[in-house]
């Protein structure tokens, strides 16, 4: 492994201040520079990690670019239908209501193909966290119009630009999934500032906690970027997504549980 | 325990037959002429005693995903429709197979296309039989003639299920599902406490993660995976052939009929024999894997072969194909939810003879 | 009063060139280098290391997580 490396003498195990969590394989990540799956995944492997949830996790990965997401988080895995792995996530739950279970699902996967799904597990209150990454395009298949693109955006399915009148509006589903009884707790994050990955962590760390406390479905939606769909730089895209996207999702909790659940919840007997 | 004896619906005799399997999960939507099933799991409710789930979901696509999720927890799951429900269910079929997962799927068949209508038919074979979804795959596909099938292939359909690692279908149709027969239950069988080493149930530290998957973006990887598969086809080809032979000893003409087309031509042979030609029964048990090295052998010494099926020839292909021309292969039967009556499929079958 | 004093890894193997964390960096201490990686992405440096205070913003913002932080107090 090449590696460059600042002040020698500051590193030392008991100097360390963050590391990659173990949690996350050695496989590289199939993912652009800069696109905020990775940095998703990583969140989302260090709350498995730090939780204890690694022998009780069953992840259900969909279809996008987070197909291989399996190869990258050290745990038990299923790979879903496109759209489909609220139903599936459901189907493992049920018969396994002990386990930590969770999607992971882009716009395109979880907001116009299983749409029906998505509704539905979170009206039945499934005890799933559901993590849904926002980029408003379709990345894997090379950025075509998603149901999130913004009015006026462009895409290669939108090469004009969104005309709402034609193709219909951007959906806010994580809106939609608040109003509904079977959500306990409902919230909009982003990942790309440190400010915002130590928020969408904390989220995390609550839906998992809840899921142990069988309170219903968290929905956790990451209003990310796609540098390569967008056709900008990393950097760009991040300040892109700020001034555009963040206006139309804004960010923060849609449906927040009372707290006292969460102080009940950090007090469990260790298992 | 002993057997029970019971007067029950096919539709009915299914769905207490997977509690008493030791089920562990059913995911349904409704749709006639099936809806029994659901109805009457959620009935018996056994997720108070054997704990097995009953769960109506929103789509029959959402219910054989849900299938897949239990599935891959290493759990005997099972979901059922009619013909249109079926359809929806092709892709979270072809990605059960894809995976290798076990499970059972129940087609209670009605007339199609399209809506069709509610009536029975068994114009679903090549959906059953050659696939169904995309890609290279099979089910193994059992056709029940009876209520007392309906029964026991559930049991049946599990074991295979996880033998093979492979969908099993129970193909029946409308009329068996509807109609009411006595039926001996088998005693209550006691849920699986064991997981097969490949369900995703958390991964322990001293295993490595288990992944549920039918993708592989190598293309030699996964024309080895294909491979698999046809040697698995291939050994249920060998090993899981069922049928059953009506009077077919001293036969001159063959019917070759599956489920309720199998029990109407039983009266044919009869009446035929009463008219003094000799006919004789082949009914398949299993659709996949078909019965074709009897058939072709049967073939050797019968003059005429008629497929009876409710569709407009589909098995018919199968058996051509295992008579390989050694004799004439004709088709009948009564298409849009009719059910074929023994006394047309002698007059047909003469109307071959006089006219052959 | 105690300085906090940080130095950071780069696994410039794994890093793909995003400088997502040279904007986050509060201090400057991160840049991107004049030569590329094997796979030929201009990696991530510490490039003004004495700035370092260990924060690990550019860490967490990595998507690769190809980033690991040191910190202690002098």
């Amino acid at each position: 492994m090449a590696e460059v490396t600042g002040i020698k003498e500051i590193i030392k195990p008991e100097n360390l201040a963050y590391k990659r969590t173990r949690i996350m394989t050695d496989n590289v990540l199939s993912y652009c520079p800069g696109c905020g799956h990775g940095t998703t995944h990583r969140i989302l492997a260090e709350v498995i990690d730090e939780e204890g949830l690694q022998s009780e996790a069953i992840g259900v990965s969909p279809v996008g670019c987070s197909v291989l997401l399996y190869h990258y988080i050290d745990i038990d895995w299923q790979e879903a239908a496109h759209g489909r792995a609220p139903a599936v996530a459901t189907g493992i739950k049920r018969l396994l209501p002990d386990k930590f279970v969770f999607t992971y699902q882009g716009d395109g996967d979880l907001a116009a193909i299983g749409t029906a799904e998505t509704i539905h597990t979170c009206n039945r209150g499934e005890n799933i966290l559901i993590i849904f990454i926002n980029n408003g395009i379709y990345g894997m298949t090379g950025g075509q119009m998603a149901p999130t693109t913004l009015p006026g955006m462009r895409s290669s399915t939108s090469p004009y630009g969104r005309d709402v009148k034609v193709m219909g509006n951007p959906l806010k589903i994580t809106d939609i999934i608040a109003t509904l009884p079977g959500t306990y707790y409902v919230t909009r994050q982003s990942v790309h500032t440190p400010a915002n990955v130590r928020k969408t962590k904390k989220a995390m760390l609550k839906a998992a906690r809840y899921q142990k406390l069988n309170k219903g479905t968290c929905f956790i939606e990451i209003v990310s970027n796609c540098p390569s769909g967008w056709k900008m730089t990393p950097v760009q895209s991040n300040k892109w997504m700020e001034e555009n996207m963040l206006k139309y999702y804004p960010l923060g909790d849609l449906k927040v549980p009372p707290e006292e659940t969460v102080q009940n919840a950090n007090n469990p007997e260790k298992k | 325990m002993e057997k029970e004896l019971r007067l029950m619906k096919g539709n009915e005799a299914i769905a207490e037959a997977a509690i008493r399997a030791g089920a562990d999960g059913y995911f349904g939507y409704p749709i006639t002429p099936q809806s029994e099933i659901l109805e009457y799991l959620m009935e018996a409710n056994p997720s108070r005693t054997t704990g097995m789930v009953v769960l109506q979901a929103e789509s029959e696509i959402a219910a054989i995903n849900m299938v897949y999720g239990g599935a891959a927890c290493g759990k005997k799951v099972m979901t059922s429709s009619s013909s249109p429900g079926i359809s929806l269910k092709q892709e979270g079929i072809t990605y059960i197979a894809g995976a290798e997962l076990p499970c059972l799927i129940v087609n209670v068949v009605r007339g199609g296309p399209g809506l069709g209508t509610i009536q029975p038919a068994q114009s679903d074979y090549f959906q059953a039989t050659k696939g169904g979804g995309h890609g290279d795959y099979h089910l193994i596909v059992l056709a029940p003639a009876s209520v007392q099938e309906m029964a026991d292939f559930v049991d049946l359909s599990f074991e295979l299920a996880f033998k093979y690692r492979n969908p099993v279908m129970i193909l029946s149709d409308g009329a068996i599902g509807q109609m009411m027969e006595k039926v001996w239950l088998a005693p209550q069988k006691e849920r699986s406490k064991t997981y097969p080493e490949w369900a995703t149930t958390g991964k322990p530290p001293e295993r490595e993660r288990n992944i549920i998957t039918s993708l592989d973006l190598d293309p030699y990887a996964q024309e080895q995976f294909n491979k698999k598969l046809v040697a698995k086809y291939n050994e249920i080809r060998e090993k899981e052939v069922r049928y059953e032979e009506f009077q077919c000893d001293d036969a001159e003409y063959l019917f070759v009929a599956y489920g309720t087309s199998a029990r109407v031509c039983q009266k044919s042979v009869q009446l035929a024999r009463a008219q003094g030609i000799k006919a004789g029964l082949l009914r398949p048990i299993t659709l996949f894997p078909y019965p074709s090295v009897r058939i072709g052998s049967l073939a050797e010494k019968v003059r005429i072969i008629l497929s009876v099926e409710m569709s407009a020839g589909q098995m018919v292909e199968d058996v051509m194909l295992s008579v390989n021309g050694k004799v004439p292969v004709f088709h009948f039967g009564r298409m849009g939810g009719i059910v074929t009556t023994p006394d047309e499929v002698v007059d047909y079958l003469k109307s071959k003879i006089i006219g052959g | 009063m105690a300085k906090i004093r940080g130095s950071i890894v780069v696994n410039i193997d794994r890093c793909k060139g995003c400088e997502v964390c040279t904007v986050n960096c509060p201090t400057g201490t991160i840049a991107m280098a004049k030569e590329v990686n094997h796979k030929g992405y201009f990696y991530a440096f510490p490039a003004n290391p004495d700035l370092c205070i260990g924060c690990a913003n550019c860490a967490m913002v990595c998507p690769d997580g190809v980033i690991t932080v040191y910190k202690t107090k002098i």
